[in-house]
């Protein structure tokens, strides 16, 4: 008999406490032996500090990704690590309206948190991250994350597992060596994919074996946008909720990733 | 003479090919490396060599190749070396966009489509419109460029276009937006661009002027700034000669840091004045 093991993994809330709410349920409901948020709790949603709140009042631990490293150092902006002009004048309003939203409580808590989380299972050692463990904004895409290079971040970050987000799109790749990449996605917006359920990540470790399990959440997403309008947030980013099609910040998508949205 | 910093290589995640060699159909009048039909400096790689690189690569767990020259699409086998590459990492190419006829186009269409990995088409447009870019890249250019794009498009491949500040005024915001519009005017209808500096060496040289002697990275800016944002900390270059610090400074025989990639690991001294506007500019060759 294997001993078996579940941990839940939330990316990128994006000021989605509705998103955030279903997820927590939906994962007290399959019952797990851990639940972590991985940075990002602010960005393109309404009232960034009902995320915050609910995650404290549910005892959810996490780390910081590069909005609560910016909002609690008081920078300018997101330091997403976009390059092009478009996705930065989108993330400037996303960030101008979650840095004036945010109470001075939780910036300072913010800047509480850990950069990375680690801990052993099933004999791997995982490491939890925003965007690689080298860098809080790097983007792990799956058509630019090639199997040697994965292995090298491994290698070099003495870890078996790594967990990310920050792209906004869910993947997996195992390793040769027994290894993982697991980017869990988000449930901030939807995957650029049409629908509009957003995504949580399930990892199971049972005995030697570990599995991964995306999980589509789906959630009151009118009433998100009709509070994102409410709160005069771009009609762009309501749209994005609506259809699942991504409209802003996607210049830096990789051609593959790109090809597969609608704009 | 104070002597020039060095950058070290803090992680190898690019590699390019000068996959045409200094081979060229054009010669633009601003290239660099002053490419033309007659520029053997660097000849062009086989499928036979690009394994063997890809290989050594992939032992050191590198990201991402790019492919340039010259233009890459004289080169014969480019199609078989991006398939052999495709199938370990995601791979760039930039082309003068020429000689994308629409049988090359259909077959790089397939191989983005097989591949788990992106193929991205990076083609070079210099000013904004025909005569100003065929001032720099020659009479007729634009139009087989024009052809070629819309043989890209015809597949379903959405190229970025790199446009040289050149054109003037692109590099401004107002420029930017300007250009964004002749590309949509042209049937791009999610146009893609990156603007990119010019560098005062090769034909460039020429046309312009050559880099004044306070045009170097000193030790203080260095200290001042982020390595990391320097594209010889993360990258090598491959060309038939050997493996160089990056693309830029192939023609420089001290840039030249080892026959295999495996030798070049080591930290660069930014002694040239090609690596100041890389500095100042906040250049990087990739997308």
């Amino acid at each position: 008999m294997h001993d078996v093991r579940r941990f839940a993994f939330i990316g990128g809330i994006y000021s989605n406490y509705w998103a955030l709410r279903a997820a927590l349920a939906d994962v007290a409901r399959r019952g797990v032996d851990g639940v972590w948020f991985l940075g990002d709790l602010g960005a393109f949603g309404p009232h960034p500090d009902r995320v915050p709140d609910l995650l404290i009042e549910c005892g959810i631990s996490g780390i910081q990704g590069n909005y609560e490293e910016s909002l609690s150092s008081g920078a300018d902006d997101c330091h997403c690590g976009y390059t092009d002009p478009r996705d930065n004048h989108y993330a400037q309003i996303s960030y101008d309206y979650t840095f004036a939203n945010t109470s001075s409580a939780f910036k300072k808590w913010m800047g509480t948190l850990p950069r990375e989380i680690r801990f052993e299972a099933g004999g791997r050692r995982f490491l939890l991250v925003h965007g690689s463990p080298r860098k809080i904004n790097e983007f792990l895409w799956r058509s630019t994350s090639p199997v040697p290079f994965l292995e090298r971040l491994c290698r070099e970050a003495d870890a078996d597992v790594i967990v990310c987000t920050h792209t906004g799109l869910q993947w997996h790749r195992p390793l040769p060596g027994g290894g993982h990449l697991v980017n869990a996605g988000v449930i901030g917006r939807p995957a650029n994919d049409g629908r509009t359920e957003v995504w949580y990540t399930l990892v199971e470790v049972r005995g030697g074996a570990l599995s991964v399990e995306f999980v589509p959440l789906a959630y009151d997403h009118h009433r998100l946008a009709s509070e994102m309008r409410a709160e005069r947030l771009p009609e762009e980013f309501v749209e994005t909720i609506l259809t699942g099609w991504w409209t802003t910040c996607l210049e830096v998508l990789p051609p593959k990733e790109r090809a597969a949205g609608k704009y | 003479m104070t002597e020039s910093p060095h950058v070290p290589l803090l992680a190898l995640d690019t590699l390019w090919f000068q996959v045409a060699g200094t081979i060229c159909n054009i010669e633009c009048t601003h290239c660099f490396i002053s490419c033309s039909p007659k520029n053997h400096s660097h000849e062009m790689m086989t499928l036979t060599e690009v394994e063997r690189r890809l290989a050594e690569a992939d032992r050191l767990g590198v990201r991402e190749y790019y492919f340039t020259g010259g233009e890459p699409f004289m080169n014969r086998e480019l199609l078989p070396i991006l398939k052999a590459t495709l199938q370990q990492g995601p791979a760039t190419v930039l082309t003068n966009g020429m000689l994308l006829r629409p049988e090359v186009c259909r077959l790089l269409k397939e191989l983005f489509d097989e591949s788990d990995f992106s193929l991205d088409i990076r083609v070079s447009l210099d000013g904004f419109d025909r005569q100003s870019h065929d001032a720099i890249r020659g009479r007729g250019v634009w139009d087989r460029v024009m052809t070629g794009i819309h043989n890209l498009l015809e597949t379903g491949l959405n190229p970025v276009i790199t446009v040289t500040t050149a054109a003037e005024g692109v590099e401004t915001a107002a420029g930017r937006t300007r250009f964004l519009e002749v590309m949509r005017g042209l049937g791009m209808a999610r146009p893609r661009l990156k603007v990119l500096p010019l560098f005062r060496i090769g034909a460039e040289e020429r046309r312009t002027r050559a880099y004044a002697d306070w045009e170097r990275i000193s030790g203080e800016m260095l200290e001042a700034g982020d390595a990391s944002a320097l594209q010889c900390s993360a990258g090598r270059m491959v060309t038939s000669k050997g493996v160089y610090v990056c693309p830029i400074l192939i023609e420089e025989p001290a840039a030249r840091m080892g026959e295999t990639i495996g030798e070049t690991l080591r930290p660069f001294p930014l002694r040239y004045g090609a690596c100041h506007t890389c500095w100042v500019e906040g250049v990087t060759c990739t997308t």
